[in-house]
């Protein structure tokens, strides 16, 4: 019997967690993620779930909280954005150093300076090398069934992992999500087993100084040093792709929803042009390929689903021979390009691909960006490309790049000839399937 | 505790390590962050200490020891006590958010500062805990202008219902103190003073001398608050009732980190000094 209720993102996760069997939660209040706490206080404290709820006074000691309760061995949840997951930098690293199966969800957000409480994905991104799996979500849907596959996932591997979604526009934005039923949950999901022992019967001395080198025990064998620790975690990592990939099938086959495992393709299959991005910047892609199908360009969009462990075999796969790869990323790597574009031209090495990549950042600090201009820039790049630019500069979209000072007057907002060029590209028909769309932050904005 | 360890001789913090351990007994978790503690647990994969431990990071003490029990608790494991313990920079200064947090949230734990006056892991530069006119490497020429923090009332300020000052000079006083810590349930404060010889700069045979001397000069005072029940404990105690404390030259003169400190400074710490003798006697009464 389905169960399909109208919820926004951060419902969505709450009731996740709900049917996860959480033992522990601990948070903290931060814009756009508080409204997925208080949801779980209300259960906890309406008795819907069993659970220690830790309501601390910072990040840091958040994620304290889990580290410890999830190596006495309980089942652990935080949720956090931004600010707050920036924060808990030092401690990203000690959870997955630790090897614990921590589950946490990171409501996207851009970060300051100066305050930003919208969406980007800088902050989830800025973390990629803190040793956590990162799955990022593209709607409420993929939020609740992303979180259960999460718990079975980090319980297999022994790697934390982010659940990453994008703050307002799926946090706060109602959206029908069909909601698991309870027991199937808990057959999919078997209790918790912690790999590492506190406890008073065998006292042991966890994450303590270690050598660069390798040292014997008191019984003479030979134990890991630091850099032995740090292959099996990156070997854990790498191996999770099977296990994300298992847990997706497994869970495709019992609750009948497949949102993918590493990565989700939409019309890519004869397509010449791929449009590729995370979250719901690439469910956006979709009704961006959908046009410019209408205008007869043979598009389809890659959905990166997991960006770490990086989806590098399915990408090679998948992205084949393509005519052109555009890149759609909230996020930036100062001083480069996107994040997500240098990981995918790093998979393609080797291969002979000599596809031009255009790198486009979009929407940081909540900046709109609408199916339509995801389309527009490709017409645009498709045009450069024909003209014989091969490697395009990064663009940043709808942003007004004239520098003072300078002479140029960049892309984006301010350059008279793109307006023109979409005005021409465009039929009526593909306007009015615009109108239609369009999201929003849904409820009050709060303060930072 | 195991015989060996890797702490330096003459160390005051493995006395009181050994004192506060053998009364905690079994079925204890600890939780420590960056320190000479670290240090004196010994290297991956030999440890000096039996008793479960987890290390965590250095600001996050207290928070850690929350998440034990809160875990715990979700597995009805409620017989277990928890201990933090973190030096004088891992309670005053960068813990102090996550200790006041956890002290609020009224955590089932016993917080434990061994107070050695600097961040001595990190080879001895100035903490809160630094007394005014102290040498340490970050206060290399001019001393520490500051007089210490008094960490104790802030902790007091938390309304907790066990708070102690011990030394690891006074090792029964100190034992009595964890035996009945370990008998109460909330948040318990129990800070040590723990003399160093490299850091504080004395022969390490001194250990025992040097803490004897700061309680005797009432640097130190061994008490204890009981639901907000103040009682002088052991040798302040007496000191207490026959009013015969020493001048605290007695105390700092024994020490290389004081070499440098100004007769201005003396006459200040020792005002301090009797100020809060004064206001402990006052609360005593
Ligand atoms: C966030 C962070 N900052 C700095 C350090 C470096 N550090 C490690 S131990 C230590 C000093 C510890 O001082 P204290 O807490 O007084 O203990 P002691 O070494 O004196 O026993 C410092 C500064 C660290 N580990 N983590
Ligand atoms: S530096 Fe001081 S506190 Fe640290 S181990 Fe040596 S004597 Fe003990
Ligand atoms: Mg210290």
């Amino acid at each position: 019997m389905s169960n399909v209720q109208i919820m926004t993102g951060n419902q969505a996760a709450a009731i996740g967690v709900k049917l996860s069997n959480v033992q522990v939660i601990s948070a903290y209040p931060i814009t756009p993620q508080t409204s997925l706490t208080e949801a779980i206080s209300q259960f906890v404290e309406g008795g819907e779930l069993k659970a220690e709820y830790i309501r601390v006074e910072s990040e840091h000691s958040v994620l304290a909280v889990c580290i410890s309760a999830s190596a006495v061995g309980a089942r652990v949840f935080t949720s956090t954005s931004s600010h707050g997951l920036l924060y808990m930098h030092e401690q990203l690293h000690w959870a997955a150093g630790s090897r614990l199966p921590i589950v946490m969800c990171c409501v996207n957000r851009g970060v300051g300076a100066p305050w930003s409480i919208f969406n980007d994905q800088q902050d989830s991104v800025a973390q990629r090398d803190t040793g956590w799996i990162q799955i990022y979500c593209r709607n409420n849907q993929e939020i609740i069934d992303t979180l259960i596959q999460a718990y079975r996932i980090a319980e297999a591997v022994y790697v934390p992992v982010m659940v990453c979604y994008d703050g307002f526009v799926l946090s706060h934005t109602m959206m029908p999500v069909e909601v698991p039923d309870a027991d199937l949950v808990k057959d999919f999901l078997p209790p918790y087993k912690p790999h590492m022992i506190l406890s008073p019967e065998d006292p042991r001395n966890i994450n303590p100084v270690i050598f660069p080198w390798r040292r014997q025990d008191p019984e003479g064998v030979l134990r890991d040093g630091y850099m032995e620790l740090r292959y099996k975690l990156q070997k854990a990592t790498e191996g999770a792709r099977d296990i994300i990939v298992a847990t997706n099938r497994a869970y495709t086959e019992v609750f009948g929803r497949d949102h993918g495992g590493m990565l989700w393709t939409y019309r890519a299959d004869d397509a010449e042009v791929i449009l590729t991005a995370m979250g719901s910047l690439a469910s956006e892609a979709t009704v961006a390929a959908d046009m410019l199908r209408e205008r007869e360009i043979k598009a389809g969009v890659v959905g990166i689903r997991v960006f770490r462990p990086f989806p590098k075999e399915e990408v090679r796969e998948v992205f084949g021979n393509r005519c052109a790869i555009f890149v759609f990323e909230k996020d930036i790597s100062y001083g480069y390009e996107g994040a997500l574009c240098s990981d995918l031209k790093a998979a393609f090495y080797g291969t002979g691909s000599r596809a031009p990549i255009h790198n486009y950042i979009v929407g940081l600090g909540g900046r709109d960006v609408k199916a339509r201009e995801l389309a527009e820039a490709t017409l645009s790049s498709l045009e450069a490309i024909a003209s014989g630019t091969t490697e395009p500069e990064t663009t940043w979209l709808n942003c007004d790049t004239y520098l003072p000072g300078s002479e140029v007057r960049g892309q984006g907002l301010g350059d008279r000839r793109q307006e023109e060029k979409c005005r021409i590209n465009y039929s009526r028909s593909i306007k009015k399937n615009i109108c239609c769309r369009g999201t929003g932050p849904a409820r009050g904005v709060a303060s930072p | 505790m195991l015989p060996g360890n890797r702490s330096c001789q003459g160390c005051g913090l493995s006395l009181a390590y050994r004192y506060l351990l053998k009364a905690l007994r079994g079925n204890t978790i600890l939780t420590i962050p960056a320190s000479c503690l670290t240090v004196l647990h010994g290297l991956y994969p030999t440890t000096s200490v039996a008793i479960p431990c987890l290390n965590c990071t250095f600001p996050s003490t207290a928070a850690s020891a929350s998440g034990l029990v809160a875990g715990l608790n979700a597995l009805n494991r409620t017989d277990i006590t928890v201990v933090a313990v973190a030096g004088d920079g891992g309670t005053y200064d960068i813990g102090i958010q996550a200790l006041s947090g956890a002290a609020e949230r009224e955590t089932d734990f016993i917080f434990v500062c061994y107070d050695n006056e600097a961040y001595m892991n990190t080879g001895t530069q100035r903490s809160s805990a630094t007394p005014m006119g102290a040498l340490t490497t970050t206060t290399p020429i001019l001393t520490k202008q500051q007089k210490k923090k008094d960490m104790l009332k802030i902790m007091d300020a938390h309304d907790l219902p066990y708070l102690a000052s011990a030394s690891s000079a006074f090792p029964l006083d100190l034992y009595n103190k964890f035996v009945r810590a370990k008998r109460i349930k909330g948040t318990r404060y129990i800070q040590i003073s723990a003399p160093c010889p490299p850091g504080w700069i004395y022969p390490p045979k001194d250990t025992v001398k040097i803490g004897r001397l700061s309680v005797e000069t009432g640097i130190v005072v061994l008490f204890e608050i009981e639901d907000g029940k103040f009682r002088f404990t052991g040798r302040s105690k007496t000191l207490a009732e026959k009013g015969s404390r020493l001048p605290i030259i007695n105390y700092l003169e024994r020490q290389g980190r004081f070499r440098k400190m100004s007769i201005e400074q003396l006459t200040q710490l020792q005002k301090w000094v009797d100020l809060r003798w004064n206001e402990y006697l006052r609360r005593a009464a």
